[in-house]
């Protein structure tokens, strides 16, 4: 699910929601069946990963170091977990920086790092069927051959039964790889659906306030955006 | 170790340590080198050693608890809480303190205020959102500089002779070595190389931030105090013991990073073993610089320290730290 709207609209505060940092105010979140609240930290980190917008990590940690923490919350072995590292080092193209300083790194390498860092806390086993993965803009630092890779990466997930939030401002990456779009607006759902209900010139224009057109990719027939020309 | 035990105001070679080590285990000690050996250089290096350990391994857990490299136990107000019960401990007792009661006494007021100075600062920077790191680093400032303020009232109302204790107090040193301190710090210190590296999976998580180590399954908040509490004991205790030893805490855990990398599995054991050996060349040091005087050790690592810290400042960006 791709979560879209203004900035300050609430999907950041949506997604740390899910993942229990904040309390809801009414209402309860069930996740699997069970209130969020019944689920221990532990519980909750064997079955759901969280990327935060900004990384504050600011020690001399190699690449392969960072994304082997993903997998703290499993005890599944020094083997199985240098497998499923190996695994998130190929998904988000960072093998060839495993042994960089991640202090040392550009603000995209340091993102797909910690990509990588979050797909080897979800993928342990072949079926991913329970694992919820929140994305909080994960590809806001990434050049176009990296954001297709990923968003590929996310979308292999997706087919191996994991659920996942992502928050994305490229409504043209939301509509190419989302099977469902959640627009929020002041912290409330503005629309909800699949991405050609939902992508309407009439949503840009109450939602963003921006005049759109709306039209056909060639190839995938997903939605595409065009925004009209700039007044200037 | 043997070299610190070699060296001194009477200086012996190798074998004569040796030789008098041998006699101190075999309960001969009427020769002069069993005395020297057994009785007060012994303890010596030995407390040395088990401080050195304990200050460097609560200052690496330090570091990573406020994701700051350049943290010191001292942060939380342990040191200058410490500091102040001495103070107020030496002021109050007047001639009370003589001997072996007054130096127990002074060490039990300055464990009592570092470990009330943590309990402050925890309670300052806690609400019921959690504890914000951020705060008890400033909590922490605030409670230094007040103990500061209050130890410098103190001063100014006690005589010549509290001063001069008071401020060789401060200054550090280990020529109060012996048996049953040694006892007391080998208990703490061993408590402590048990129990903090149990901590290190946690550190490393904590590293990337603390709602990224919740997602990771770490329960935050309960690390967080018992790591603030093991280091206030710990370093409570060596402050009480030995005085204020400055950059042992900070300046090792820091160079073992370096060497090592910031993975607590390697640098909380390394630490302790690096601080150890730096605590006892630095007190070697001390007794021999000026013998037969000897010099205050904190005079010594912070001598020693300074200029090796500021080339560690200049050079971060070699070693990949911001």
């Amino acid at each position: 699910m791709g979560l879209a709207g203004p900035n300050g609209s609430g999907k950041s505060s949506l997604l740390h929601l899910i993942a229990g940092d904040i309390e809801p105010d009414s209402g309860q979140l069930i996740f699997d069946d069970r209130g969020m609240h019944e689920w221990s930290t532990h519980e909750r980190a064997c079955h759901m990963a969280f990327l935060p917008q900004m990384s504050l990590l600011s020690f001399p940690y190699t690449v392969e170091e960072v994304v082997m923490l993903g997998r703290t919350p499993h005890s599944s072995g020094y083997q199985a977990d240098r497998d499923v590292v190996e695994q998130a080092l190929q998904l988000t193209d960072t093998a060839s920086l495993r042994h960089r300083l991640y202090t040392q790194l550009s603000g995209g390498e340091k993102q797909r790092t910690q990509l990588a860092r979050i797909f080897a806390q979800v993928c342990g086993e072949e079926s991913l069927t329970g694992r919820l993965l929140l994305l909080d803009e994960p590809t806001s630092a990434l050049d176009l051959a990296h954001q297709q890779q990923v968003l590929s990466a996310v979308r292999q997930l997706a087919r191996r039964g994991c659920a996942v939030v992502l928050v994305i401002h490229d409504l043209n990456l939301a509509a190419s790889i989302a099977d469902q779009i959640l627009v929020l607006k002041k912290g409330q759902q503005a629309a909800l659906g699949r991405p050609k209900q939902v992508l309407t010139t009439e949503l840009f224009k109450e939602v963003f306030a921006v005049d759109v057109t709306v039209s056909s990719h060639p190839t995938g027939g997903y939605p595409m955006i065009t925004p009209h020309q700039l007044t200037c | 170790m043997a070299l610190g035990l070699a060296s001194g105001a009477v200086s012996l070679s190798l074998p004569d340590v040796g030789q008098g080590l041998v006699d101190t285990l075999v309960g001969e000690s009427s020769n002069q080198n069993a005395l020297i050996v057994g009785q007060i250089r012994l303890p010596r290096v030995l407390l040395a050693a088990v401080m050195g350990a304990t200050l460097a391994i609560s200052g690496a857990a330090m570091q990573g608890l406020f994701r700051n490299p350049l943290a010191d136990p001292s942060l939380i107000g342990v040191t200058a809480g410490a500091s102040l019960g001495a103070a107020l401990v030496i002021v109050m007792g007047g001639s009370l303190l003589q001997g072996y009661i007054g130096l127990t006494l002074v060490s039990a007021g300055a464990f009592t205020g570092g470990v009330i100075a943590v309990l402050f600062v925890y309670h300052l920077a806690t609400s019921p959102n959690g504890t914000s790191v951020a705060t008890m680093l400033l909590a922490g400032i605030a409670i230094t500089a007040l103990s500061g303020a209050l130890g410098s009232l103190l001063e100014f109302f006690a005589d010549n002779n509290m001063l001069r204790r008071i401020s060789l107090w401060k200054m550090g040193g280990l020529d109060g070595a012996n048996y049953p301190r040694l006892l007391l710090a080998t208990v703490i210190g061993a408590a402590l190389m048990l129990a903090l590296p149990r901590y290190a999976k946690a550190l490393n998580a904590m590293l990337l931030g603390e709602s990224e180590a919740r997602h990771l399954g770490i329960s935050v908040d309960t690390i967080k105090m018992a790591l603030i509490t093991w280091v206030a004991i710990g370093v409570g205790t060596s402050v009480a013991l030995v005085g204020t030893i400055a950059f042992v805490g900070l300046v090792v855990p820091h160079m073992v990073r370096m060497l090592a990398g910031p993975d607590h599995r390697y640098l909380l054991p390394a630490s302790a073993l690096a601080g150890a050996l730096l605590l006892v060349v630095a007190d070697a040091l001390a007794r021999v610089l000026v013998a037969p005087t000897e010099l205050p050790v904190g005079v010594i690592t912070t001598i020693v320290g300074v200029p090796f810290f500021i080339s560690l400042l200049r050079k971060r960006h070699q070693y990949g730290m911001q």
